[in-house]
């Protein structure tokens, strides 16, 4: 009697560690779900909306221009990011704002990346604390998933100006 | 016949979820306890890779103890680099966040580390690429803390965490990390 329950104590262990092994594969290399809060990104996403963030672009290192990430936070690693990708690294990027009158402009880092929100007026990003090493880049975001009236790929961003194209 | 194609099909049934379950146990043990690495380089002498080219060191990761980004002034420690995102880098922790720190070349010769931030430093001066060049390193960039040194066999010991004594934090240099060092010794 009491090995079978030994047995099936064992078994439901197994499954457990099996099943949360999978799901950290999942998460980890293929993509997860998240929740945005905070305006830095509007109008593209608002307040507590739910996106979609896929890992695999991440992994191979195929992180584009315009390309919105979920990065960590480079002054607390428990926060997470979320930003538009501006420039990577070689490319000229402008540090100033759209309203200043005197436009400053820098080169990115090797190895690291341009963020900047959206929403230029209340966004604290790159602009404030310089470039970001591509090492805290967690993923990249694809899909919207909520609220339903806006399913679907995100848009391009507002500011377009702001990535400038070099050939 | 038909015997051996249903042994087949068991053969592979028990293939497949084999596989599914050593695969990603696998990986998550790699990815969250524990990872197994090979240091290269001269940058950690005389701590690792003391003969040079010659035998290269094998070290344990402990992925576990840094889930939380808790690390200690001395531990060896790898991060992904800031320069190159595809290389793992192996040094020292010099200071933690809040930390001044007198630099050894770097472009201020005295630093404030940032918050959420680490300096770290390879044993080996001026031979390593480390925070004197690059500067302080985010946490997030934190991989895992070598625990151990498990091959060639005749050098297998637990690492402890020392700072050398000239490189210790000008302010903030609490005795708190050292009595933590002090307790570790006394329950072994």
């Amino acid at each position: 009697m009491s090995q079978r329950l030994f047995s099936k104590v064992l078994g439901f262990i197994g499954y457990t560690v099996q099943y949360g092994c999978i799901a950290h594969c999942t998460f980890e290399y293929i993509g997860e779900f998240v929740m945005c809060s905070g305006p830095s990104m509007e109008p593209t996403i608002t307040d507590h909306d739910v996106v979609f963030s896929e890992r695999l672009s991440r992994h191979l290192y195929r992180i584009e221009k315009g390309d919105i990430v979920i990065a960590k936070s480079p002054f607390d690693p428990n926060m997470n990011i979320c930003k538009r990708v501006i420039g990577l690294e070689g490319d000229k990027v402008c540090t100033s704002g759209p309203s200043d009158t005197f436009k400053t402009h820098t080169f990115v880092p090797r190895g690291h990346v341009w963020l900047e929100g959206d929403n230029l007026q209340n966004s604290t990003d790159s602009r404030c604390y310089g470039p970001v090493p591509y090492g805290l880049i967690q993923g990249r975001v694809c899909l919207k998933l909520w609220p339903p009236h806006s399913v679907g790929v995100l848009n391009e961003s507002p500011n377009a100006g702001r990535i400038l194209r070099t050939e | 016949m038909a015997q051996t194609a249903g042994l087949g099909r068991k053969y592979l049934k028990a293939f497949v979820s084999g596989f599914f379950v050593a695969v990603p146990v696998t990986v998550t043990v790699l990815d969250r306890l524990a990872y197994v690495a090979r240091v290269e380089g001269a940058s950690m002498q005389p701590s690792l890779n003391p003969e040079g080219a010659l035998s290269s060191d094998v070290v344990l990761l402990n992925r576990w103890s840094v889930r939380n980004y808790e690390v200690r002034r001395g531990d060896i420690v790898s991060v992904v680099s800031p320069k190159n995102p595809k290389q793992k880098i192996i040094k020292r922790v010099i200071a933690l966040e809040g930390d001044f720190i007198k630099t050894l070349g770097y472009k201020n010769r005295y630093v404030r580390v940032p918050d959420g931030h680490l300096w770290l430093e390879g044993d080996h001066h001026g031979h390593s690429f480390d925070s004197n060049t690059f500067g302080p390193v985010s946490l997030g960039l934190l991989h895992g803390r070598a625990s151990h040194i498990i091959w060639p066999p005749n050098r297998w010991q637990r690492i402890r965490p020392c700072v050398p004594p000239d490189r210790r934090p000008l302010l903030n240099w609490g005795g708190s990390t050292e009595d933590d060092v002090d307790d570790d010794d006394n329950k072994k």
